[in-house]
């Protein structure tokens, strides 16, 4: 088989990074070719090169062995490369048929388009109506437009970001069979992740990218998790481990029969939610996203004014109406999804920081002043312990790296000595030294006493540290499972929501 | 009340609401693209004083409604230019573009005000009105260009990463609100006055806007609004003829009373704010280097 694309020396950076740095590789013709690496290896950068959404500094690409300059999305479609985007690139308003119509390079008729689209989803397993809007799909449905539109191109070269980490495990081995099946027709499909079993499961090729650099390109064949992680990352991680089998005894925190009734369509209802968390427990909440995760942390936080029956009780106190800072001076802490803009404002230093998070604390104020003192040896003690990467406390928090910063606001948070910690997606996007560290922490805290809440979509993550997992779907959230009895079957199945 | 005088009213506010319906339609296409032009009213104003100096200096209808709609490519361009490739707050510019225009037509209408002319019979352009409004309805719900125009405003990174020109796009669809303002300014000078007046759009450069919040960025509403607009404003005269003891701010508050409940009623749930206006009205676009 020969090369059908040919990555030649590409060079690309930013302002302090170093995105891709003489990258060089080639793709088979009509194989799947993994791109693999931490988050932050260049991955991304490279393939947005190819789809020409991105400029290299310099380099050049080899398409079918001929000099190709991809100067804008629409000379890669022209040339045969279509894209499937991690986070997608849909029109939330419009229709699927509409979202179909704007990913095609030709002009055709409704009419047409239906047939076109027919014949794709019948004979790849897919199922869309053409009528519904974007807003009222699932994320797996939306991630099938996206495919579809892509395939309606008639591509060569279908690149795919991070296809899997937004779907259940089900949908993933359904999405592989569907790419098998298109590379038998002809395509080639490149494929990045950062999970080990994924690629090779999937891939024919692997390519390894560490910091910017090509690590090596190597068939996946005779390959197996260790070794490929252990060339992605550069040097092996230890698993967090906790202790099984505990008779947790003491409640501390507890959900009763939590629903929330909101006409909004853009927002899931919560559904009749039994939550029971004991002292020193870790408990995962797993689920696709976009099942309620975000309306589930907003009442824990109590952000919105949802309207919602039900209880929540702290240390047999009733919270319902209590603010967020009311919880947290009870001492209930959040770490929530969204690292810059809600738990850190990315503008202003980490000490600011510190200060916008804790001013419920009088010990941080000087009568209607701020105590800068106490704060900036505040932050200086989270940067040390933490093993935060940063110059100084004087730094603005949208300067740090990902996994720094949610080191940081981790950090802030456990110091301030919660009795419940509330984290949302605490790995999410950040480099595997950071997440090792973290979950770490999570599972020492536990073992001082503190109860811990992990909503999650990983389901690696939750199954390392947690104690116990309950998946939410659509809303509603099932009964817990204890970590030793699961199985990745059964939680698939709790994943699409048959539980009871 | 007479049957004559009822098809007199009509007859007014069918002439005095057309310029609302160009500038209305013009700057609703704009918007649906993502871009808010507050330049109208000075757009209105440089077209009617253009379009009425060449008329005068000329005595050619054609020459002057072509330089009018000159006038509004040139300055709706320079407005693209700022806020497109420059990145310029798009308020801040508007509001510049509506200053200078207001200006600008003082100074070069000058030496024109009070100079008497022939206008042209309006209801040659109340027909295209209605022709437009129909046509950029039917553009933006059935053809592909329509659907890339409500793409692009819909979430410009998606459009780009679909290989669409965003930039090209708004340019046109700028220009496109600069010329319909243009003709709504020449409409007045020309057709509607016909004459020049310092300042002789009276602010309804800022009722168009208004106009298309409150027609929740649909045509056919538009249309209706603008009528609505244009009757309150007719009213106000005769019942002050009739003899109704209302003061006249009153009447002209109308507009804006009315743009601030639509306002209020579709802002005060998230997701009638989410269906009807445009995602990225407003935010400026970057692109990827």
């Amino acid at each position: 088989m020969q090369s059908i694309v040919e990555f030649k020396n590409i060079f690309k950076s930013y302002p302090g990074v170093k995105a891709n740095q003489d990258v060089s590789f080639n793709i088979k013709e009509q194989s799947i070719h993994a791109i693999l690496g931490e988050n932050g290896a260049g991955k991304s950068t490279l393939v947005k090169i190819l789809y020409g959404h991105l400029k290299p500094d310099s380099g050049e690409i080899l398409i079918n062995s001929n000099l190709a300059v991809i100067n804008s999305p629409s000379t890669a479609k022209n040339l045969g490369i279509n894209m499937v985007f991690q986070h997608f690139s849909l029109f939330e308003s419009l229709t699927v048929a509409e979202n179909l119509i704007l990913g095609m390079n030709e002009n055709i008729s409704l009419t047409k388009l239906k047939d076109k689209s027919k014949t794709i989803c019948d004979k790849y397993g897919f199922n869309l109506n053409l009528n519904s809007p974007i807003s009222s799909l699932s994320v797996g449905q939306r991630q099938s437009v996206e495919i579809v539109r892509s395939l309606l191109n008639n591509p060569k070269i279908l690149i795919m970001d991070e296809p899997t980490s937004v779907l259940t495990p089900d949908e993933i081995s359904k999405l592989f069979k569907i790419i098998k099946n298109l590379v038998k027709d002809g395509l080639t499909v490149i494929f990045i992740s950062h999970k080990l079993e994924e690629i090779i499961n999937l891939s024919d090729y692997v390519t390894i990218m560490r910091n910017g650099k090509v690590v090596s390109t190597i068939s996946t064949q005779n390959e197996d998790p260790e070794t490929l992680g252990y060339k992605m990352l550069g040097y092996k991680v230890s698993k967090a481990k906790h202790e099984s089998n505990i008779n947790f005894s003491q409640e501390i925190f507890n959900i009763k029969n939590l629903s929330t009734k909101s006409k909004d369509p853009f927002t899931i209802n919560l559904n009749k939610i039994d939550l029971n968390l004991k002292k020193g427990q870790i408990f995962g909440i797993a689920g696709v996203a976009g099942n309620g995760q975000k309306e589930l942390m907003e009442i824990l936080l109590n952000e919105n004014d949802y309207e919602f029956s039900g209880d929540i009780f702290f240390k047999d106190l009733n919270i319902n109406n209590l603010s967020t800072f009311q919880r947290k001076s009870l001492s209930i802490s959040y770490v929530t999804e969204e690292r810059l803009g809600h738990s850190a404002v990315p503008e202003m230093s980490l000490s600011e920081n510190i200060f916008l998070s804790m001013n419920h604390k009088s010990e941080f104020k000087k009568g209607d002043f701020i105590n800068f003192e106490k704060i900036n040896s505040y932050a200086s003690n989270v940067i040390k312990k933490f093993n935060v990467d940063t110059p100084s406390y004087n730094v603005k928090a949208g300067k740090l790296s990902g996994g720094n910063l949610q080191k940081f606001i981790i950090g802030r948070e456990i110091m301030s000595n919660p009795e419940l910690l509330i984290l949302s997606q605490p790995t999410w996007g950040i480099d595997a030294g950071s997440e090792a560290f973290i979950k770490k922490t999570i599972v020492e805290l536990s073992q001082k006493g503190v109860s811990i809440i992990i909503i999650s979509h990983d389901l690696d993550e939750l199954l390392e540290v947690c104690h116990q997992i309950s998946v939410l779907y659509e809303g509603s959230l099932s009964n817990p499972l204890n970590v030793e009895d699961i199985n990745i079957t059964k939680l698939g199945k709790y994943m699409g929501g048959l539980f009871d | 009340m007479s049957i004559e005088l009822i098809i007199g009213i009509l007859n007014i506010v069918l002439i005095s609401t057309t310029p609302l319906v160009f500038a209305g339609i013009g700057e609703l296409v704009t918007e649906k693209s993502g871009v808010l032009n507050l330049g109208l009213e000075g757009l209105m104003l440089v077209g009617a004083v253009t379009g009425f100096i060449t008329l005068v200096l000329t005595g050619n209808y054609f020459y002057s409604l072509f330089l009018s709609i000159i006038s509004g490519v040139i300055l709706s361009g320079i407005f693209a230019f700022l806020v497109l490739n420059l990145m310029t707050n798009q308020i801040a510019t508007g509001l510049a573009l509506t200053i200078f225009g207001i200006g600008l037509s003082a100074m070069l209408g000058k030496k024109f005000a009070g100079t008497p002319i022939d206008g042209l019979n309006p209801y040659y352009f109340i027909v295209i009105s209605f022709l437009l409004v129909f046509s950029v309805g039917y553009f933006l719900s059935k053809t592909k260009s329509g659907l890339i125009v409500r793409a692009v405003g819909e979430n410009h990174n998606s459009a780009y990463a679909l290989g669409y020109n965003v930039i090209k796009t708004r340019y046109l669809t700028i220009i496109f609100g600069g010329v319909m303002s243009s003709l709504a300014g020449y409409y007045i000078s020309i057709c509607y006055a016909p004459m020049w007046q310092e300042g002789m759009t009276a602010g309804r450069g800022w009722i168009a806007l208004a106009l298309v919040v409150f027609a929740t960025w649909k045509p056919w509403r538009l249309l209706v609004g603008a009528y609505i607009f244009g009757g309150v404003a007719i009213m106000q005269m005769n019942l002050q003829a009739i003899g109704v003891k209302l003061p006249g701010q009153f009447f002209n508050m109308m507009p804006y009373i009315a743009t601030l409940i639509v306002l209020v009623f579709i802002s005060s749930n998230k997701v009638r704010l989410k269906l009807s206006a445009p995602s990225c009205l407003n935010i400026p676009y970057e692109k990827n280097s």
